[in-house]
């Protein structure tokens, strides 16, 4: 069975700019995966990657909203690139219709294009069905989409270093301004290739119009995700979770009722136990309070920034007779994956470090962790631990 | 060279595998791993792919006119296509508990929200499409 490939607009030039879209704007999403994990600090998921990571390193809390950035773009770029990568698979896809070379290098060469398609694809579906909270698929997302991370960025590399010539040579075929300036009834086939229908429909759509659907699917995304990151512009966010908010509140990254913590855990008779020196809500808030304007930023990808006040971690640490500690372990009243965080010394001493106890001005709401909670510039948000029960400062 | 790319590029996408298989927890979901890895590429490959490309090849069957209907057709379609799949979990309400759990709310607006964002670009594009043939009217009668 033959196909007949119809598009004459399909060719090496149109593959390539695509191409070298995808070139300058994967990596970026990329690292900032790879740096998510980096900030994970000592409870990284996975957490044996072999050598598989970036070089190791304490994760900075300054500027206090890096990881807003990295996760930001890493899923916000993930998204928008979406359209980019359905155009760039359209425009080869008739070698998937041709046989399988007999070459045995051609043959692997081919079985790498399985990591680089398969790869990417798994980690859209993965990633995008994590940050919409459905996990249909029932696996681990972390291990998952890091592993499918290693095998796409395995496919990708030899894939650049194989058609880079091929791209480059390809660029230089057409003028891009000409491109721009050819209209629908001029637009022509490019010359013969294996990827050039030999026998094309007439064409419905010039080479810039294709251009500039792809790029308006970008923009239409864009448009559509900005609102995850940007707390003045939320509602924009149509069609994701993070869009929305309960009224005169923002995003909850887990609620009260979630967390399976009981009324009477966070009644009078909580204590903040520091080792050794047990604290009140109320003697909490008789110590010196300090307000900062901090992110919560979520692996998500969604961020808002807010107004907190609270006691500094290292007035704490001095409460409990810790001088200049080396971190901290936090634990909550709740059970769970996310009960735990570590600190680093960097994260305990930062003068913006707190043990909130209001946010804009008001306690904090049960969903935002009442009694208190923990806030720390940079940090992911699933360790600036809610319901704070325990602080554990390292000498 | 080519052979030790070749080699290298599948050595390190072998090498990958092994962060599941050296952790226990994860061996019961291998299985469905590979199944979600080979589904992705099979679905666009085999299923999403063909279906685009019957939708686009339907388009021919549109009526000639002197503004031709074609792309203003197609790119709605495109957006509504694009946007259904990227956020198909809000739309057909699917993780609703476990939304629920994280922000505290349901996904109770979003499909009509999909529908409303579907109905104005087909409305902005059939706009255009007026506009335009109004304009030849006019220059060339």
């Amino acid at each position: 069975m033959t196909i007949r490939w119809r598009s004459p607009i399909r060719g090496p030039w149109l593959t390539s700019v695509f191409g070298l879209v995808l070139l300058c704007a994967l990596p970026v999403v990329i690292v900032t995966g790879l740096l998510d994990w980096v900030a994970y600090g000592s409870q990284p998921i996975p957490a044996d990657v072999g050598f598989l990571h970036l070089p190791a390193f304490d994760w900075p809390t300054r500027p206090a909203w890096l990881f807003r950035l990295t996760q930001g773009l890493h899923v916000g770029l993930g998204i928008v690139l979406v359209p980019v990568v359905l155009a760039k698979l359209w425009s080869v896809i008739p070698k998937l219709f041709t046989a399988l070379p007999r070459n045995p290098l051609k043959a692997l060469e081919r079985l790498s294009l399985i990591m680089l398609v398969g790869g990417i694809l798994f980690e859209i579906v993965t990633g995008l069905l994590n940050i919409q909270y459905d996990y249909v698929f029932g696996f681990s997302f972390y291990a998952a989409h890091y592993v499918g991370a290693w095998v796409f960025i395995a496919g990708f590399v030899l894939h650049v270093a194989l058609k880079l010539p091929t791209m480059m040579r390809s660029l230089r075929s057409r003028s891009f301004r000409e491109e721009l300036r050819t209209p629908l009834a001029e637009t022509r086939s490019e010359p013969p290739d294996e990827l050039v229908a030999p026998d094309p429909d007439p064409p419905t759509m010039s080479r810039r119009g294709a251009l500039a659907v792809v790029g308006g699917g970008v923009v239409l995304l864009a448009g559509l995700t900005l609102g995850q990151t940007v707390d003045a512009l939320r509602p924009t966010a149509l069609l994701l979770p993070r869009g929305r908010t309960a009224p005169g509140d923002f995003p909850v990254n887990r609620t009260f009722a979630a967390s399976g913590v009981s009324e009477q855990a966070i009644g009078a008779e909580w204590r903040l136990d520091l080792g050794g020196v047990r604290l009140t809500r109320a003697e909490l808030a008789a110590l010196p309070q300090h307000t900062a304007d901090l992110p919560i930023s979520c692996v998500e990808g969604w961020s808002t920034q807010q107004t907190w006040t609270g006691v500094r971690l290292r007035d704490l640490a001095a409460v409990a007779g810790v001088d200049g500690p080396s971190g901290a372990d936090v634990s909550s009243v709740e059970e769970g994956p996310f009960a735990r965080a570590s600190l680093t010394s960097d994260q305990v001493l930062h003068p913006d470090s707190l043990l909130a106890l209001q946010v804009n001005g008001a306690d904090l709401s049960r969903d935002h962790g009442f009694p208190a909670r923990i806030i720390v510039p940079a940090l992911p948000g699933v360790h600036c631990t809610k319901w704070v029960a325990a602080i554990g400062f390292r000498a | 060279m080519r052979v030790v790319g070749v080699v290298a590029c599948l050595a390190l996408g072998a090498y990958a595998t092994t962060i599941i298989l050296r952790d226990p927890t994860l061996h019961p979901s291998i299985l469905g791993m590979l199944i979600w890895f080979a589904g992705a590429l099979l679905l666009h490959d085999l299923v999403l792919f063909p279906l685009y490309a019957a939708a686009d090849r339907a388009l021919t069957l549109l009526p000639t006119t002197r503004v031709p209907l074609v792309n203003h057709v197609r790119l709605p379609l495109m957006g509504a296509a694009l946007t259904f799949l990227v956020f198909l979990p809000g739309i057909i309400r699917q993780g609703e508990p476990v939304v629920r759990g994280a922000t505290g709310l349901d996904q109770e607006p979003f499909l009509a929200r999909w529908l409303w964002l579907c109905a104005a670009m087909v409305g902005v594009s059939a706009l255009v499409w007026v506009v335009r043939v109004t304009r030849r009217s006019a220059a060339g009668g």
